[in-house]
């Protein structure tokens, strides 16, 4: 039954063209790897093309004190304990070189008098660290990288969504994937893959996510046995915008504090100084978000249900010259002009902490040949990512799961393909066709949105989110019987019945692990269990597929070296 | 509740029509937001492209009321509601599904542009003012709606000569970059069909990131061919030294 599928072979293949995909693709090729990239959208649509605020890395140009030792401790004390102590002194080592080179390659970043690469402040990070165009840093960092991608010859596969992850006796065979456009089928054949597809984001209904981010990665990885891991942290970036509705949830830089933005509640009061007097609007995501959320809650919110950010206190030049799109996106969508009065936000969900296990060191998760990057791979951030540190990530980890996957590639034979797990992707894939039902996939998504923005949320219980599982194994029900009109032609309908698989997926191991974390920690909120709990401090949340369902287990997190532990006790 | 209607093109490469739909109205809604409406309740397989739904990542081009726009940006309240609203797909690409197009040609344009080169010996120490210079250039989001408006590429399909003002911006961004090494003027001359732009600015009205296209990339990358290419003091320099 399935002549009817196109193949292709590269030593490694990537899934997923944002920064991480494609810094993971030049490593590749630098390597001497034959690579393919394959991604959702067009070429330089992906998430990172979004990212406004900068890249952290202890360059010191700006702070002079400052130096990877810092960087480490504030991605540590920011991640509340819980990340990969090695990830993040990797990380925190390796992030100037990587920006470097990114200006090597043709990137250009503000300056300093000095004529150096300019950094600002940004929450959580001791000194000015984010390296920075304006706030449009992530479409410079994308371009960089595209333009470089085609210059050195990689080989893009553009709306093509992957479905499956072939395997041969446990290790990557290859992958099973469709084009959007024409419906028709294509399978990879491959020795390494790198998942680099991002977050989780479009599960909830107030979101800065774009409708890729869907969590195909992760749950292609746990469908194929890896291991995902702390999926409970998901981050609720503290300023969307909330008004008018049609924007609800798009992103309001944190660049806009930065620049020093300041919160208020309908009373006008600074409502910070209550929260984190100390570092006020500069506090990390969870703590912003949670202030905002609670202030609202208590009936200080502004006429929309947010609070107002106010950066017209600064001459209207300057506002206009470093924040340009956020001046651009308010006057335009909000009819707001942010030099003159304040704007209205609130949390909307931003990015997911957890995701893929990986090793530190090759970004290689518990399935051999199967490598993660960037979002969709946990352990770097820990409990709560800091502004900055993701594109940081994205280039340090990206570029190490290149390297790794061309390595294992030279190093493994080829695998062999095995025709009934193609047969049966294929299948699920066309199910829908057949499907008669009424049910539509638009209809699924939206409760599914509602259920998660309403039960599994910014501060959660362990009633909501018992209750979020049951709801979310009727929604799986529902989605089994989605139906699709039209011909397999460049079919959204279609397409979405694929990702909400995903969404349902990753949902259910985020409900999960919240409903396991019986504390508070970063951006997990437990109403019934308000504190901090130092077992939980040592303990990880671990998401697999066992006999076919979703089984959770916990695993302890791994001792740091002294060294490290006595650069994190230092001030 | 307040209704509009959008005319929205369903159809494919075979052809097609324009189809009614009704849409309720929100404050600040954008032609976007009715589209996703139209996707979700009314007709599951419209074809769209998007992303961000912020105005950075260029997918969801499209011409509205005749005009071609980033639907992301373009507010329902800013259009006349007494009348149909006509959405439809960018005229100057092959179409393959409702508003949705093909188009690769511009990628595969962009395959000719050499990358940035770094002067030899560079420091890497650059002023901001040289950075404010080129910043316009790279704000560019590659929605492609320059190339869409473009008579060159619109009316006279010289795809095969003609890298379009899309692509003139970038070279502009690379050549301009303080640090670059790298000269694109033969490739401008005769690759990329410079000299077919009569300078129109049609693109520099239509580009929603406010680049000023034919003014400040354009102009100045025909000086920079005219002054390596037809310059008769250059020439004659040339013939006497056997070039």
């Amino acid at each position: 039954m399935t002549a009817n599928y196109e193949t292709r072979e590269h030593d490694v293949l990537i899934i997923g063209a944002g920064g991480a995909g494609l810094r993971a693709s030049l490593e590749a090729l630098a390597q001497g790897a034959s690579v393919g990239v394959v991604c959702k959208s067009l070429l330089g649509k992906a998430h990172t093309v979004m990212a406004e605020g900068g890249i952290a890395a202890a360059m010191a140009n700006v702070d002079t004190a400052d130096d990877w030792k810092t960087h480490f401790r504030d991605t540590m004390r920011g991640g509340k304990f819980l990340n990969n102590w090695r990830m993040a002194q990797l990380h925190a080592l390796e992030s100037p070189d990587r920006v470097r080179e990114l200006e090597q390659w043709g990137a250009l970043f503000d300056r300093t008098e000095k004529g150096d690469i300019l950094q600002r402040a940004f929450g959580g990070h001791t000194f000015k660290r984010l390296c920075h165009v304006g706030d449009r840093t992530g479409l410079e960092m994308i371009r960089t990288l595209q333009d470089r991608g085609v210059q050195q010859g990689i080989d893009v596969y553009m709306e093509c969504t992957v479905t499956r992850l072939l395997t041969d006796s446990g290790r990557i065979a290859g992958a099973f994937a469709y084009w959007r456009e024409t419906g028709r089928l294509i399978v990879f054949k491959a020795k390494s893959i790198v998942i680099a597809t991002g977050g989780i984001g479009k599960a909830w209904r107030v979101t800065s996510n774009s409708w890729e981010y869907t969590g195909d990665g992760m749950a292609l990885a746990y469908e194929a046995g890896a291991e995902l891991m702390d999926m409970e942290f998901v981050q609720f970036h503290p300023t969307g915008m909330v008004w008018p509705p049609g924007v609800q949830g798009i992103l309001v830089t944190e660049a806009v504090r930065g620049e020093g933005g300041i919160l208020r509640n309908k009373l006008g009061e600074r409502f910070m100084e209550k929260y984190d007097p100390k570092r006020m609007e500069l506090s990390t995501r969870d703590v912003v978000a949670r202030s905002i959320y609670t202030e609202v809650k208590e009936g200080r919110g502004t006429e929309h249900g947010g609070a107002y950010l106010d950066i017209s206190q600064k001459p209207a030049e300057y506002v206009k010259k470093k924040l340009p799109s956020m001046y651009h996106q308010f006057k335009e969508l909000a009819d707001v002009d942010i030099t003159k009065g304040p704007m209205e936000v609130g949390p909307t969900c931003h990015y997911v902490m957890g995701g893929i296990r990986v090793d530190a060191e090759t970004a290689e998760s518990t399935v051999p040949g199967l490598f993660a990057a960037g979002e969709a791979a946990a352990g770097l951030h820990g409990a709560n990512r800091l502004g900055g540190n993701s594109l940081s990530d994205l280039l340090v980890f990206g570029r190490r799961a290149g390297l790794a996957a061309a390595q294992h590639a030279k190093r493994v034979s080829a695998p062999s393909m095995d025709n009934s797990q193609i047969e049966s992707a294929e299948k699920e894939l066309l199910a829908p066709f057949s499907n008669s039902g009424t049910e539509s996939p638009y209809a699924v998504h939206r409760d599914l949105q509602e259920l998660m923005q309403n039960l599994v949320g910014i501060f959660r219980t362990e009633a909501d989110l018992g209750k979020a599982l049951v709801e979310l194994e009727k929604l799986r029900a529902r989605a089994a019987k989605a139906g699709v009109e039209g011909s397999r032609l460049f079919n959204p309908g279609w397409h979405l019945s694929y990702d909400l698989k995903s969404m349902l997926t990753v949902s259910e191991a985020v409900a999960q692990s919240a409903l396991a974390r019986t504390e508070s920690r970063g951006a997990h909120s437990r109403i019934d269990f308000p504190k901090l709990d130092p077992l939980w401090e040592k303990k990880h949340n671990i998401i697999v597929k066992e006999a076919g369902a979703m089984k959770r287990r916990e695993s302890p997190v791994e001792e740091m070296p002294g060294e490290l532990q006595q650069i994190l006790a230092a001030d | 509740m307040a209704e509009a209607t959008l005319r929205v093109f369903r159809g494919d490469s075979n052809g097609g029509q324009t189809v009614d739909y009704r849409v309720p109205i929100a404050p600040g809604m954008v032609v976007l937001d009715a589209l996703h409406h139209i996707q979700g309740h009314l007709a599951p397989d419209l074809a769209v492209r998007w992303n961000c739904k912020a105005g950075k990542c260029g997918s969801c081009s499209a011409e509205v009321n005749g005009r071609p726009r980033l639907t992301c940006k373009t507010r329902m309240d800013d259009l006349p509601q007494d009348q149909p609203i006509t959405v439809l797909p960018m005229k100057s690409f092959p179409r393959i599904k409702d508003l949705v197009t093909d188009v690769s040609w511009n990628y595969r344009v962009n395959r000719k542009i050499p990358a940035f080169e770094p002067r030899p010996g560079t420091d890497w120490k650059i002023s901001q003012l040289d950075v404010d210079r080129v910043q316009e250039f790279r704000k560019c989001i590659e929605c492609f709606l320059c190339q869409d408006v473009c008579h060159v590429l619109r009316e006279h399909d010289q795809k095969e000569k003609f890298g379009g003002p899309r692509f003139f911006v970038r070279i502009a961004g690379l050549e301009m970059h303080p640090l670059d090494g790298r000269n694109r003027n033969a490739l401008l001359k005769d690759e990329l069909g410079l000299g077919l732009c009569n300078i129109t600015k049609c693109c520099t009205e239509v580009c929603p990131e406010e680049i000023r296209i034919t003014d400040n990339a354009i102009i100045p990358l025909k000086e920079r061919v005219v002054d390596e290419f037809y310059d008769p003091l250059t020439r004659m320099f040339r013939r006497i030294r056997g070039k």
